[in-house]
């Protein structure tokens, strides 16, 4: 008998792949402008992957870091531009598969740190259940592949010094001055070996750009080097900006 | 392929092209063998992007030589073949049914589920071969590789492979006219 309508049916087993299963296997890209000029963002099925400044061997290196194809998006992904302009990304979904744990983490710690706040490299260690690691925090942010979005921009130097930055020290004081982060403040207390300041009327001992810290009435201000100094003039650390209670050992 | 040769200096167009011409088939024959329509699709994506960063390697000319329908079943096959040997000690899973009433929107009604309605029957008789026949017949006939390709990819002698390829027919043919047909 002949093999012809059995292969015939059998070739009728081709059927297309889904139509989104292309999402699965690429990636998108887009230009749209950012706080530091024309940014490029790449993002797939699971979120947004990738943002640079839009220059010409971004895409080849994409490509390197993340392996997978790029195709041009038509529009930017819903959200971008008003968590790019106003700095709130809480709608915003990140595509953090590449990375390490290690990293991962520490971005996901990082993106808790407000607008108009900085902390400190230490803050996020804690954060990250490696107080020690404040190096491999600092590297970790150093190659952060949605900065801006995921503001590795708000973690400074212990000292009061804004600290590295991926596209620089000037674009790092420039955008924390554009989020009204009050760094002359802190850096100027930190010269007088303050990094902590206390209300005496609630209290509470926060950092100094905390949102807490900067209501607070100059005649009630006290200020700390640590707080372990503060606990031991009775104040408690406040909840929203978690001052680390210094070496506890 | 020579569509990929006119654009092998760009690895995303290429990359299209390629996805474009060769996704069917791909998802095709991973559907025969995963039998899920989940784990097809997992398959296909992954085999497409490690398609993609291998070629990423490869120089132009060599991406142009490629002979794509193969390659991408070679990438196809030993992704499946590993993940059967991390599942072998897993239950089997559950016979293919929600995948096939997917309907390509692209199709009529009527002939979609005319080719539905055969493709099910074919799918469930091609579960009932041995899984060396099993895999002969998709890679000859739902991948439509020669038989030398197929020898290749599953890493056995021509004569073999058309051997499994004919047995695997012939049992096919028994069983559609054992009372399904």
């Amino acid at each position: 008998m002949s093999d012809g309508p059995l292969l015939e049916q059998l070739a009728k087993l081709v059927t297309d792949a889904p139509d989104d299963l292309i999402d699965r296997i690429a990636a998108r890209w887009v230009t749209v402008d950012g706080p530091i000029g024309e940014l490029f963002v790449a993002y797939t099925d699971h979120g947004i992957a990738y943002v640079r400044p839009a220059a010409d061997d971004v895409r080849e290196e994409f490509r390197r870091r993340f392996g997978r194809p790029l195709l041009r998006a038509a529009r930017p992904p819903a959200g971008l531009a008003s968590a790019l302009r106003t700095g709130r990304t809480s709608g915003i979904e990140f595509d953090l598969r590449e990375l390490t744990d290690f990293q991962a983490e520490v971005l996901r710690a990082t993106q808790a740190i407000p607008r108009g706040e900085v902390r400190p490299y230490s803050w996020i260690a804690r954060r990250v259940n490696r107080p020690r690691a404040v190096r491999a925090v600092g590297t970790a942010l150093a190659t952060n592949p949605v900065p801006l979005l995921i503001p590795c921009h708000r973690v400074v130097r212990s000292d009061g010094s804004v600290g590295e930055y991926i596209f620089g020290t000037e674009l790092k004081r420039h955008l924390l001055h554009a989020e009204d982060t009050n760094l002359d403040e802190a850096h100027s207390l930190a010269r007088r070996g303050i990094f902590y300041v206390a209300s005496d009327t609630t209290g509470i001992v926060c950092y100094p750009t905390c949102r807490h810290a900067r209501r607070i009435a100059p005649s009630h201000r006290k200020g700390f080097r640590t707080v372990v100094q503060a606990e031991t003039a009775g104040y408690r650390p406040c909840r929203h900006c978690q001052p680390a209670p210094a070496a506890a050992t | 392929m020579r569509v990929i040769a006119e654009t092998s200096d760009d690895v995303d167009r290429w990359f299209v092209d390629l996805y474009d011409q060769h996704r069917g088939p791909v998802f095709s024959a991973a559907l025969r063998l995963c039998a899920r329509w989940a784990d097809a699709e997992d398959l296909t994506a992954e085999t497409f992007v490690r398609a993609y960063r291998a070629a990423g390697d490869y120089a132009p000319e060599r991406r142009a030589q490629v002979r794509p329908r193969a390659w991408l079943m070679t990438i196809l096959w030993n992704l499946w073949r590993n993940r059967a040997r991390t599942a072998a000690r897993r239950p089997p899973p559950a016979p293919l049914t929600e995948g096939i009433d997917v309907a390509d929107p692209g199709q009529d009604v009527a002939g979609t589920a005319e080719r539905n309605e055969t493709g099910e029957r074919l799918a469930a008789l091609l579960e009932q071969l041995s899984d060396a026949q099993r895999e002969a017949v998709v890679l000859r006939y739902v991948a439509d590789l020669s038989v030398s390709e197929v020898a290749a990819i599953l890493g056995v002698p021509e004569g073999t492979a058309k051997s499994h390829v004919s047995r695997g027919l012939k049992k096919l043919r028994e069983l559609t006219q054992g009372g399904v047909r």
